[in-house]
């Protein structure tokens, strides 16, 4: 791969490619580089994503990140978006400050739930998103105080947890991808734990396992994840012209 | 009081008026979200009140945390305690680090529609997927399932229904008698805070009080989601949503929001801006408010 090719375009073609296939569905990003991910793939391979402002209205075109333009083609409150993620019609995006190898993730509080050492956001609509609608998350720095063990709050079903509730949800969950800033993983091991999909340039196998705090499934050969084509690198141009994407990477 | 049929009721009343009604140990939500058009001249009037020991539900934003800050707040129902711009609060953060709420009742975000739209259709619960699995359920050991009586059988969340005592909603623009219109992009469940709540202490405050044949000049009838039915009080709260968004009155006053996370890290800074803001009355606040902005702004010219 090119030199030239930065590490934060690569990234956001790797949160792109966790909506490829989705086709006429709420494509619903949380954060800078997750909403980037959802309107580069509609902007290029997806084309009938359903794009939010993350406000209200649903966007035709390629808003940019920040952008007040608003081609508006439909209208999406919150009490909507709960409708649409319970119908199955979603796929969200989200951050997680744990995850474990089945995907249990947490970004309600860090320590004991009764008396955290750091409160975070709560559960939000975790518990609701992971059970109802396809689920990827983007962490920008892979380090063992993330991917651990046991996350300390379960705010995202898991794999495990999915299986033991059974029927509807077990059959249904959905947890597609998870990027870093080191590599691609996903969940389609045959135990559904975590595996390595791909690692981002200049990455080796050692990086990810010594800062992932669970084993990970590790095939035989781990290609390297993609470089952007052109009509991406065009299209995250037009999404992010200020760069935004640059500061989500840690140097 | 006999009502006279020829004069239709004047729902007008103050904050403090609307907080009078209020006894501790009450059960109150707190319509808007994070920190939009949230009812905070109805929260700051209730600061200023000797109750207590109040069951908050709430999408939580500064509402959430101001009541926590004070103490008041015996049980809170919540999915998420946020600033939206600036992600965490400050001191409902620290309530939770201190374990100073008593019984903390941490729920999907669905899960608190579920519990209100069933408080308002005066059903005992409505079930629901959200919140099986997750850690929802380890922390809320109350919570009961229902099997499904059809063919499915299927395990569900019984939510149970939140019927509440009081309940506060911003609105952008109201009769006198409390027919209230949002203008902004989204009601947020703010008429299922209301639908949900026993009649008598249902509080809607609102940007400008306008006769009723006003009510279609600015928004179509979509934007009449709040009926006088629904309302047993309303208050004229000019700025009254300060300093969560109130679009499109006003947008979220991004630097006093920061300078009001910037004095909740600090015991004394936080006493000093308590002091000068919320001590004295809803007119002391406004104009509190826009004595801080220009001192901001001659600092900046200064600056320069």
């Amino acid at each position: 791969m090119s030199d030239s090719v930065a590490l934060a375009d690569v990234i956001a073609v790797a949160c792109a490619e966790a909506w490829r296939g989705d086709g006429e569905i709420f494509a619903s990003g949380m954060g800078v580089m997750q909403m980037l991910g959802a309107r580069v793939a509609r902007a290029t391979f997806e084309p009938d994503l359903m794009i939010s402002d993350g406000e209200a209205f649903y966007i035709s075109g390629d808003l940019p990140i920040g952008g007040t333009q608003k081609l508006v083609e439909g209208w999406i409150p919150f009490r909507s978006v709960f409708d649409t993620l319970a119908g199955g019609r979603r796929h969200v995006m989200m951050g997680a400050s744990q995850i474990d190898r089945f995907g249990n993730s947490n970004i309600a509080n860090i320590g004991p739930w009764a008396k955290p050492k750091s409160q975070l956001l709560g559960v939000r609509g975790g518990p609701g998103n992971t059970v109802n609608n396809a689920t990827s998350f983007f962490i920008p720095k892979h380090q063992t105080s993330v991917f651990v063990s046991s996350v300390d709050m379960v705010s995202g079903v898991g794999y495990d947890r999915a299986k033991k509730v059974g029927g509807f949800i077990a059959k249904r969950h959905d947890l597609r991808r998870v990027v870093t800033n080191l590599a691609v993983l996903d969940f389609n091991s045959p135990d559904n734990s975590m595996q390595l999909v791909s690692l981002h340039p200049g990455v080796s196998v050692d990086d990810v396992v010594t800062n992932t705090g669970f084993e990970l499934v590790i095939p035989a050969t781990v290609p390297v994840s993609r470089p952007p084509t052109p009509e991406e690198s065009a299209a995250i141009e037009t999404i992010d012209p200020k760069g935004l994407r640059h500061r989500e990477i840690p140097a | 009081m006999t009502s006279d049929i020829s004069k239709p009721r004047n729902k007008i009343i103050t904050e403090d008026q609307a907080v009078a009604t209020l006894r501790s140990g009450m059960t109150l939500g707190i319509g808007g979200w994070g920190s939009r058009r949230k009812p905070m001249s109805l929260v700051r009037s209730l600061l200023r009140s000797d109750i207590t020991d109040l069951t908050v539900v709430s999408y939580g934003g500064p509402d959430v945390g101001l009541l926590c800050a004070a103490g008041k707040v015996k049980k809170l129902i919540y999915a998420f305690v946020s600033l939206d711009s600036i992600p965490l609060e400050p001191h409902f953060r620290l309530a939770r680090q201190n374990a100073t709420i008593p019984e903390p009742t941490e729920w999907d975000e669905g899960m608190l529609q579920w519990a209100l739209f069933a408080g308002s259709l005066r059903l005992p619960f409505l079930p629901t997927r959200a919140g099986l699995g997750s850690g929802v359920m380890d922390v809320n050991p109350s919570l009961k399932t229902v099997k499904s009586p059809y063919a499915d059988g299927e395990e569900l969340l019984a939510v149970p229904a939140i019927r509440l005592d009081a309940a506060f909603v911003h609105m952008n623009r109201s009769d006198t008698r409390g027919n209230a219109q949002y203008l902004g992009p989204d009601v947020y469940f703010d008429d299922l805070f209301l639908a949900a709540c026993e009649p008598g202490r249902r509080f809607v405050s609102a940007e400008k009080i306008i006769p009723t044949e006003d009510l279609l000049k600015e928004g179509t009838f979509h934007t009449l989601k709040i009926n006088r039915s629904m309302v047993d009080g309303v208050i004229h709260a000019p700025n009254g949503a300060h300093f969560t968004t109130c679009e499109p009155d006003y947008g979220r006053d991004e630097s006093f929001q920061k300078a009001y996370v910037d004095a909740a890290r600090d015991p004394e800074a936080w006493k000093a801006f308590s002091d000068r803001f919320l001590s004295g009355d809803e007119a002391n606040y406004q104009s509190q408010v826009v004595t801080w902005r220009e001192e901001i702004k001659a600092a900046k010219g200064a600056a320069k």
